[in-house]
């Protein structure tokens, strides 16, 4: 009998390729999906050294996060050097022979939602990306790492990238969620229980009750943020709602490949007695709808509480809540209900799955935006737009007064035209609210999407278990 | 000929010499260090000037006088001595490649995201983490501006500071003999691939839906 194993000690030890005396380890990559942003220099680093991409069919690539989100952008990018990158992407895709999805396909969207929806990304699989956010996989129970430009150019040329093998965490979330309370909710709480930094050298696995309860999707939602709290990677075993989720998807294995793939993805699951370094548990019960005040994600407050001052905090965090608060232009005592906001972002690869925008469109439902209200809802995909279209929430969404966009990051980081102005203040259902994130001095703070839609028609943010009450 | 490519990039960092800079910040993440506009770049270079953009300059493009690395003392800082969880957010390498085009080859901080510090290495940039004391000190020496000169070395892993004083740094041993001898890792694991190609048969075998 062989000692028990985490989820993460299993997917580990099955893409060990090789291991050096002091730990330093070689590890098989089995999906490597690629962006327009952190993967030309790559590339060039392949030409240059005569290099050539070991598995192009393992490799996936879409342009997302300089592409225009507007309905008219078939006519092209602007923008030149976001142009030259989108355009290198397309070279670079064919030289080497990649799979690909070009801006003008329908499955085009955010890398991290497409890689799902297309069947890529599967169970027990390693998968890498030059993107922070590649935790999203996990969901699946999926090692899912970000990587730099060089590790990129490693992957590409080697298949492999040379690890240290992290830390387990544990993050459970037991018993069931109050009305109101969503996946962004608890993702967000649990960076602020345990701070930005709480997770690094770790790779937490969530689980407990609320964590089952979850859709694919907001177990999506809450791995893509594991990067926030510092981890390495975050990761949900798989089971029947996974299946589910997967079979039938384009790349995901059919007939006998199936029931081999699945008899092994059944034993994906951390054994009995097997050993976390750190564990931290919040209790499903306790969670509020939360919003982010200031400039870190784990400046994370219940909606129902006050802006902090900067004496509640210790250590370097007093100085950084000041810098915060000032940047943000918020007063200490104030209520976090009575920040009135410019704009709203729906979208983002924290929250642009259909699942996202049924809940936005739920409380959007037959309401207008408030006067002078900047309402946006950018698809992560073409298909999740197409899939909206169908179930009318772009109806929804327009005779609410938002714009339906076109797929990609927008406004998640501000790379395309979709940015705030200088002070404009935003609810965003996207995953960082970092200085100058959405745009120059542009002031973010982080929400659900239902939470974001609510603020969109009152006008200031809201607290969405009183939403009702308020509107009536 | 796959060990003659392995010494392709990456400049060497063995002892280093040079002014610290005190930021003490925590959380200094990469949208920080390398606002997004600038990464629409299909190069790595000549991202220095552009380091800090947002602290560092106005709207305008004047230099904000009191941002450490525009004070004439620290111009030429090779160090930075940051204040906990630095380089979180982004995966983006341009941060480092900004930080090594300025002139930055050794940060010290309690602590790194992962990402930043793997890409640190990548890029000839030493990632050092001390306890709370140790970068308490030297930050107080980084603020004695340009008399704060402090020595790196990473051979002997020990730090001295201006007053002769000595810290002594861990760092792992691989990424160490990759950076002492400037070695690109691409070009060391192609030496392994007989081993990749084991590997990729047997795994191919065990589960052919991958
Ligand atoms: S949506 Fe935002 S976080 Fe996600 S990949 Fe795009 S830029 Fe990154």
């Amino acid at each position: 009998m062989s000692a028990p194993k985490t989820l993460y000690d299993k997917i580990w030890d099955a893409h060990l390729v090789s291991e050096d005396e002091d730990g330093t380890s070689l590890l098989y990559i089995d999906r490597h999906l690629v962006h327009e942003v952190t993967s030309p220099q790559a590339f060039e680093g392949l030409r240059t050294s005569g290099r050539k991409v070991r598995a192009p069919e393992k490799t996936i690539a879409v342009p997302d996060h300089n592409v225009p989100t507007t309905l008219d952008r078939a006519k092209g990018i602007d923008n030149e050097e976001s142009r030259i990158q989108v355009e290198a992407l397309d070279k670079n895709a064919k030289d080497f022979g990649i799979n690909y999805y070009p801006v003008s396909d329908v499955r085009q969207g955010i890398v991290h939602i497409v890689g799902p929806e297309q069947g890529w990304t599967l169970p027990g699989m390693t998968v890498v990306c030059g993107d922070s956010h590649t935790a999203t996989h996990g969901a699946f129970g999926a090692l899912a790492h970000g990587i730099g430009t060089s590790e990129v150019e490693h992957v590409l040329a080697t298949q492999t990238l040379i690890q240290k093998k992290s830390k387990n965490m544990k993050v459970e979330i037991t018993g069931k969620l109050r009305p109101g309370v969503t996946a962004k909710d608890i993702t967000l709480s649990v960076i602020g229980a345990t701070g930005t930094a709480g997770g690094t050298g770790h790779v937490i696995e969530y689980c407990g009750e609320a964590i089952r309860d979850l859709s694919m999707e907001g177990r999506m939602t809450v791995c893509n943020m594991a990067i926030e709290g510092g981890a390495r990677a975050g990761l949900i075993a798989p089971d029947e709602k996974t299946f589910e989720y997967v079979k039938g998807r384009p790349h995901a294995p059919k007939g006998e490949a199936w029931d081999a793939a699945l008899a092994y993805w059944k034993t994906l699951f951390t054994d009995e007695g097997a050993h976390f370094d750190k564990v931290v548990t919040l209790k499903g019960e306790d969670i509020a709808p939360v919003v982010t005040w200031g400039t870190s994600p784990e400046d994370v407050l219940p909606i129902d509480a006050v802006v902090p001052a900067p004496e509640d905090f210790k250590g370097g965090k007093v100085e950084a809540a000041r810098r915060s608060l000032d940047y943000m232009g918020l007063t200490p005592g104030q209520k976090l209900t009575d920040i009135q906001i410019d704009t709203v972002f729906i979208g983002s690869c924290t929250n642009g799955r259909i699942e996202d925008l049924r809940a936005a469109a739920a409380v959007l439902k037959g309401r207008k935006v408030k006067d002078g209200m900047r309402a946006m809802v950018v698809p992560g995909s073409g298909l999740v737009r197409a899939q909206a279209e169908e179930e009318g929430l772009a109806d929804i969404f327009k005779e609410a007064g938002f714009e339906w966009r076109l797929a990609g990051c927008s406004m998640c980081l501000a790379m395309n035209p979709d940015q705030l102005a200088e002070g404009e203040r935003c609810a965003s259902t996207s995953n960082r609210n970092f200085e100058g994130r959405q745009g120059y001095k542009g002031r973010t703070h982080l929400v659900s999407p239902a939470m974001a839609a609510a603020a969109a028609i009152t006008g200031h943010l809201t607290d969405i278990r009183e939403f009702d009450a308020e509107l009536a | 000929m796959e060990a003659a490519k392995a010494g392709k990039t990456m400049e060497k960092f063995d002892k280093l010499t040079g002014v610290a800079a005190p930021l003490p910040l925590v959380n200094i993440d990469t949208d920080m260090i390398i606002p997004k506009q600038f990464l629409k770049t299909i190069k790595r270079s000549g991202l220095g000037v552009n380091l800090f953009d947002e602290m560092r300059y106005d709207r305008q493009g004047n230099e904000i006088e009191d941002f450490v690395l525009n004070k004439p003392a620290y111009r030429n800082a090779q160090i930075l001595v940051a204040g906990d969880n630095f380089g979180c957010g982004s995966s983006r390498e341009h941060a480092p490649w900004a930080l090594a085009d300025f002139g930055i080859r050794c940060v010290i901080s309690t602590s790194f995201a992962d990402i930043f510090y793997n890409n640190c290495f990548k890029n000839g940039i030493l990632p050092i983490v001390l306890p709370q004391e140790d970068v308490d000190k030297l930050m107080d020496d980084a603020n004695r501006g340009a008399n704060a000169v402090v020595t790196v070395d990473l051979e002997n892993q020990v730090i001295t500071g201006p007053d002769g004083g000595e810290i002594r740094f861990e760092v792992d041993s691989f990424k160490k003999h990759c950076l002492l001898n400037g070695l690109d890792d691409i070009g060391l694991t192609m030496q392994k691939a007989d081993a990749i190609d084991a590997f990729e048969k047997k795994y191919g075998a065990e589960a052919p839906w991958v």
